[in-house]
């Protein structure tokens, strides 16, 4: 009863000056619009083109692969090997894997590229790993307490996390976690903060699903490259071994720094789990811009990213073909400008340094990683925001 | 002899593409390629190569295709060659066909009935297809479907198979009813009665009695019209007994033709119609097997128009009225508990089969009637009747 009156208070006293992130609700709800418009727009335009890029980048990927394990005959070719492998296997989890598992390309009605049946070269299952990413950290992206990625878990990258001694080791956690990146997206699922708060069982209950399916996939993973693929090449079974590993080991590092890129550098903003209550479908726009930052950089480095690189759009549109980002950017950003909204971008070194930096800086109590300011559409007279 | 007659004798004959891949089938299917190709499977390497490869999925070549019938719904007929990992089929079955429309990059799969007699492994068949308005594969396929072209298929599947009763000897007497299209499975048993029986007098004799009562709209509409006026001159103990237009089933002309049709075994297949005399009049006959038509549950609500319709949850039997809602609120509403996640169309946890029906997205408004279509249920909501595979 109390709590029905405290609500209506509360929206009564919303006046139209009152501001969420330095915007008006009604400024929020009209940024809203204007993405669904943007949106839809998009969405009716898919057809041929993305069908064709995607099978392209595809045959690429297979082409590498196939290549990659050939040249493990060609001692001589190890490098070569390797580095085709590693392509292989960045094309297959980013442009391909991570995008057709979000139901990008479910429109085309091919079961090959079907959200509910791929599965990606990685360690870990398709099906947790939707769980804890599509829905997850999509739904509740940077809300420190229920986003999962904010830190995985195992490092402190807010300053809203609360300081332990245990976070000294950040930069080393982060070294080790992008070493083994592949490894710790698989056992990311088990939700091991869950585990050692005593709310649930590592390997049972609730998790003994989870764990089985990670178990099934890791022995498969290992087996592939770690014993079959070596011993098809006969005595050269130790450097297959070698190669495959490091293809591995370079996937895990571009991987990790690209998805640090995406939502770590300073002056991306983090919610908490009452502001984001009752949110509406612009604050939720609002929450994904502000929450995420871009790569800039050339279009081989979009494609190697799987256009992660373009992260703001991915998680303003995480449904719709990661190729369209680019040509959507332009707009998304125009209107970040209109709205006097921060668009977080910069090349790969400026935003990994920056992220680096705050790696550090939190290993240490306190912090000072702020939100970028937002200005808000003063600036702007309101005939050019009504159009 | 008409094209049609000598067809099925040319079809035994394997593409040079799947002899080869015949020997290799077995080691493609091995546990050690599964497990090197996983996790995406050797088929997914194999057709880099060449789209008529592969060690499970199952493709087919259209090897030319042959206008039955003009008019407003054309019928042509499709030979295709399958690839090696075709199993074959019985007389009467269907077969899913999964074709990508050109322009919208999307692949629609549609179930046809094969016309052909019973093929073997790896073997061509045919499929006889009408081209109906509202059907965009059988309009592409029948229109625009040209030699050389791949085709995504099932294995062959349907129990409306050329099985007689275990107590019919094997020379009793056979009764086939079927009216429109509903000719097609028919055809592929009386093809193959007249190739695995005897010949006599260098004419194929099917080797014992065969009634064929067929209903069609009109002669110029009638498919197979050369094929069956042949079968029904030549001495092959199969009658042809063709009804135009008005002339409706009457078991009246039935007992005429077949005194005791109740203890023959007896295959049906065609339109609501006919399917309801054909069944009142056998009386819960074991010895009668039928296939329907599906009929079109979808009756989408115009737009402006209030929704009036049902939302069916096949998995559960619940049934409740389509309300505007998303089918996840209606679905929770109807006692269920579907699966889901960001409730906002972004994560897919709920994405289900609509199997029939009409529904409406709630983000771009867009409808879609499209039979087993995977839709997000948490922002789909029914445009009319519907079923959900919940």
């Amino acid at each position: 009863m109390t709590d029905t009156i405290a609500e209506n208070t509360e929206l009564a006293e919303r006046d139209a000056n009152e501001k969420y992130h330095g915007l008006t609700y009604a400024e929020i709800d009209k940024l809203g619009a204007e993405l669904d418009e943007l949106r839809l727009r998009v969405i009716a335009d898919l057809g041929e083109p993305d069908a064709e890029y995607l099978r392209k980048v595809v045959k690429a990927q297979r082409s590498f692969e196939i290549a990659g394990r050939a040249l493990f005959y060609l001692p001589p070719a190890w490098p070569l090997a390797v580095a085709s492998l590693s392509v292989s296997k960045i094309l297959d989890n980013m442009e391909i894997g991570h995008n057709v598992m979000h139901g990008q390309y479910d429109w085309m009605g091919d079961p090959a590229f079907n959200s509910r049946q791929f599965d990606w070269d990685t360690m870990a299952p398709a099906e947790n790993w939707k769980y804890g990413h599509n829905y997850m950290h999509h739904t509740y992206t940077n809300i420190v307490g229920k986003d999962r990625d904010v830190g995985y878990g195992i490092l402190r990258m807010d300053e809203d996390q609360k300081w332990n001694p245990y976070y000294l080791g950040n930069p080393l956690w982060a070294f080790l976690l992008m070493t083994f990146f592949e490894w710790g997206v698989a056992l990311h699922d088990l939700e091991t903060e869950e585990v050692f708060a005593g709310r649930r069982k590592m390997f049972g209950g609730e998790n003994a699903p989870v764990w089985r399916r990670i178990r099934k996939k890791m022995g498969k993973q290992v087996l592939k490259d770690y014993v079959l693929f070596p011993a098809l090449t006969g005595p050269f079974f130790l450097s297959t071994l070698a190669g495959n590993f490091t293809a591995n080991i370079v996937r895990n590092i571009w991987t990790f720094n690209i998805i640090f890129c995406g939502h770590f550098p300073a002056g991306v903003a983090t919610f908490t789990e009452e502001e984001t209550e009752n949110e509406s479908r612009g604050q939720w726009y609002l929450r994904q811009m502000l929450g995420s930052a871009n790569i800039t950089g050339s279009k081989l480095m979009h494609v190697m990213s799987g256009n992660l690189s373009h992260q703001i759009e991915h998680h303003l549109f995480p449904d719709i073909p990661a190729r369209r980002y680019p040509e959507m950017a332009v707009e998304v950003q125009e209107i970040c400008e209109r709205y006097g909204l921060p668009y977080n971008k910069g090349p790969l070194h400026t935003q990994l340094f920056s992220v680096f930096r705050k790696i550090v800086r939190l290993s240490f109590p306190g912090g000072t990683s702020k939100a970028a300011p937002v200005r808000g559409p003063q600036a702007v007279t309101d005939d050019s925001l009504a159009a | 002899m008409s094209a049609l007659i000598s067809e099925p004798a040319a079809l035994p004959t394997r593409a040079v593409g799947a002899r080869i891949a015949s020997p290799l089938g077995p080691l493609l299917r091995s546990r050690l390629v599964g497990a090197l190709a996983s996790p995406h499977g050797i088929d997914r390497y194999l057709e880099r190569f060449n789209p008529m490869w592969a060690a499970h999925d199952v493709r087919a070549r259209i090897v030319s295709v042959h206008r039955e019938t003009d008019g407003d719904a054309p019928v042509a007929t499709l030979t295709l060659q399958p690839t090696s990992t075709w199993r074959g089929h019985q007389a009467g079955q269907h077969v899913l066909v999964g074709v990508e429309i050109p322009g919208v990059a999307k692949r629609y799969t549609r179930a046809f009935s094969i016309s052909s007699a019973a093929s073997g492994k790896g073997e061509r068949f045919t499929l006889t297809i009408r081209a109906h308005d509202e059907g965009q594969v059988s309009s592409y396929l029948v229109r625009e479907a040209q030699a050389g072209q791949v085709l995504h298929l099932s294995q062959a599947q349907g129990e409306f198979t050329l099985v007689e009763s275990p107590a019919t000897p094997t020379i009793s007497r056979l009764v086939f009813i079927t009216g429109g299209s509903g000719i097609t499975p028919a055809m592929s048993m009386i093809r193959t009665l007249l190739r695995d029986g005897y010949q006599r007098n260098g004419v194929a004799h099917a080797g014992r009695k065969v009634t064929f009562l067929h209903f069609a709209r009109s002669a110029e509409d009638q498919i197979f019209a050369d094929e069956l006026a042949e079968i029904a001159a030549a001495d092959n103990g199969i009658d042809v007994h063709l009804r135009y237009g008005d002339q409706v089933f009457s078991e009246f002309e039935l007992r005429r033709l077949v005194a005791d049709y109740k203890d023959t075994d007896t295959w049906l297949c065609g339109p609501p119609g006919l399917v309801e005399l054909v069944k009142a009049a056998y009386d819960e006959s074991p010895r009668l097997r039928m296939e329907f038509f599906k009929p079109s549950v979808a009756r989408a609500a115009r737009p402006g128009e209030e929704i009036e319709g049902d939302i069916a949850f096949t998995r559960s039997g619940k049934t409740i009225a389509a309300s505007g809602a998303s089918i996840l609120e209606q679905a929770e509403e109807a006692g269920l508990t579907p699966e889901f996640g960001c409730r906002m169309g972004i994560c897919f946890s709920c994405t289900r089969t609509k199997t029939a029906g009409t529904v409406r997205n709630i983000l771009t408004g867009e409808e879609s009637a499209v039979p087993d279509e995977e839709v997000r249920i948490c922002v789909t909501a029914a445009a009319g009747d519907c079923h959900i595979d919940l």
